[in-house]
């Protein structure tokens, strides 16, 4: 009867037909959520500035760790460090927290936005796995870039103030690698597991609105008017 | 829910695997009905009142035939779309595609139903913004496993053959509302379905670009073979369809056959109808 049809086995599909029904909406849901991410762009860069603002400060303060390391401050008073070390970490805790919460209003916004298009992408037959790849890949997209550009920004803020307080040689005495040579973690130990983290809470928050949009019946989706 | 959604794709696989082993045949069979409803009820519950929307729908469609759902607004047409097109589950009764009961379809084997064996088309278009015409086209055939390039030359045939091949790089906003609407008409046809299922496609459109959809569906019944189901308002519908059915509270108030069928008649039925009263046809 369709088209489709000649082309498949007495059983239904071949083999390979199912696998690429798999594995191509994959590659499709990044180039779709790539699409949303560029095109509504001031939208996704308040979601993304969230990310960016947390993952600076993180930046920041493992930047001053290294610095004050270099600088020997940290060893003339351990117990100071230590104190002002216990202070930014609740900050960092805290900015995180307030981050992800506006990561998950944004993206549950983004998903009542598109209640319709999500009904519609379900009436031409899209999984609920597809909604939710398609909402995760977009958050990590945003969490990526957000906190790219957070670590860059925070860690050249923190290098330039340390420079002009210590002096700029203070930049030679820096770990620039992945470790120090003590074993310690090095700067780009550092600038890794900040973005890391950016993107990991990005996900994580994206889970919930991902849900949502995935749960929603499709009857339900296409009635909203908005 | 969540444990589907962290299923491995092994089990996915499996799981679109069995989906398509079961409905395949099924779709194969030729039947003489495509759609079959048995006194379909739905209730939508809205706080603590009940809304009767669908009362005992019983309903027969041939394969091929052009249809349309009058009725007054509020009457349950579009209720009826969303059982029909397998979008919404009935309170009460059964609805078969194909003799599948749709009730006993998994989440898998619906979404299938929906790539492959139906078509949608909707009064505000719902073309995906973010998309040109040629991907919203192609969308269908992603989810249905079409390779890449079979789906832009299929994507372009159909594009073209509702007149729009010039325009397929152009974004929704960018065409006119019945630009658009042929987008979603060729995208409703991406997989090649038995049914297209259309509620109120004209709607949104002025009297001529409305005209020329109408033209456009008719055609594609035709040449197709597809069969045509759509919930309207518009009388224009009436001089193309092979059978009107009238429904008002839920109900099925009327059906008439091609060759009954008269605008000025049906005026005064759909007249009589808003006023609560159901006449003889002159
Ligand atoms: N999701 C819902 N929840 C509650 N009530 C609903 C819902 N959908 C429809 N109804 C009610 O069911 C009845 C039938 O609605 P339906 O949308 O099917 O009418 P319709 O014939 O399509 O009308 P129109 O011509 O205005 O589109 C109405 O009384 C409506 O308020
Ligand atoms: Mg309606």
């Amino acid at each position: 009867m369709t088209r489709a049809r000649g082309s498949m086995t007495a059983f239904g599909l071949t083999r390979e037909e199912i696998r690429r029904q798999i594995q191509l909406p994959w590659s499709e849901a990044f180039r779709i959520s790539w699409r949303y991410v560029t095109i509504r762009l001031g939208r996704s860069l308040v979601t993304a500035s969230t990310i960016f603002l947390s993952v600076a400060f993180l930046m920041a303060v493992c930047t001053m760790i290294l610095a004050a390391k270099a600088t020997g401050h940290a060893e003339e008073d351990p117990q100071a460090f230590a104190a002002t070390l216990a202070r930014y970490k609740w900050s960092v805790i805290l900015g995180f927290m307030i981050c992800s919460t506006g990561i998950v209003s944004a993206l549950l916004m983004s998903v009542t936005e598109r209640f319709r298009e999500i009904g519609t992408m379900k009436c031409l037959g899209a999984l609920d796995n597809f909604i939710v790849r398609m909402f995760l890949i977009e958050a990590s997209l945003m969490g990526l870039f957000g906190s790219l550009a957070g670590a860059i920004v925070g860690a050249l803020i923190m290098l330039v103030w340390a420079g002009i307080r210590e002096g700029f040689s203070l930049w030679a005495k820096i770990p620039w690698g992945v470790k120090s040579a003590t074993g310690d973690w090095g700067f780009l130990g550092y600038f890794i597991a900040s973005v890391l983290a950016g993107v990991i809470l990005s996900i994580v928050s994206a889970i919930i609105p991902a849900n949502r949009a995935a749960k929603l019946q499709a009857a339900d989706a296409l009635r909203t008017e908005i | 829910m969540a444990m589907e959604q962290m299923m491995p794709s092994g089990e996915m696989q499996e799981r679109m695997q069995e989906a398509a082993k079961k409905l395949e045949p099924m779709m194969e069979q030729v039947s003489e009905f495509v759609v079959r409803t048995r006194d379909v009820h739905k209730i939508y519950l809205m706080g603590k009142v009940e809304v009767h929307a669908l009362r005992g729908v019983t309903l027969d469609i041939k394969r091929g035939e052009y249809i349309s759902i009058m009725g007054p607004s509020g009457s349950g047409k579009s209720t009826l779309f969303n059982m029909i097109g397998g979008l919404d589950k009935p309170t009460a009764g059964s609805v078969y595609i194909n003799e599948v009961d749709l009730a006993q379809l998994d989440a898998y084997e619906l979404a299938w139903l929906r790539c492959r064996t139906i078509g949608y088309i909707f009064q505000t278009f719902n073309l995906i913004p973010v998309m040109t015409a040629l991907e919203n086209v192609t969308l269908p055939m992603i989810f249905a496993g079409v390779p890449e390039d079979e789906r832009r030359d299929r994507g372009m045939e159909l594009l073209r053959r509702v007149g729009l091949a010039e325009r397929w790089n152009h974004k929704p906003f960018e065409l006119s509302g019945g630009q658009q609407q042929r987008v979603a008409i060729a995208r409703a046809l991406a997989n090649d379905p038995a049914i297209i299922l259309a509620d109120e496609p004209t709607g949104n459109l002025d009297l001529k670009t409305g005209k020329e959809i109408i033209e456009l569906l008719k055609e594609l019944n035709q040449e197709k073979g597809v069969t045509i189901i759509s919930a309207t308002h518009d009388l224009k519908m009436i001089d193309v369809s092979d059978r009107v059915i009238w429904i008002r509270d839920g109900q099925i108030a009327r059906i008439e056959d091609r060759s009954k069928i008269r605008v000025e008649a049906a005026l005064e039925v759909e007249e009589a109808l808003m006023e609560g009263e159901l006449p003889d046809i002159p």
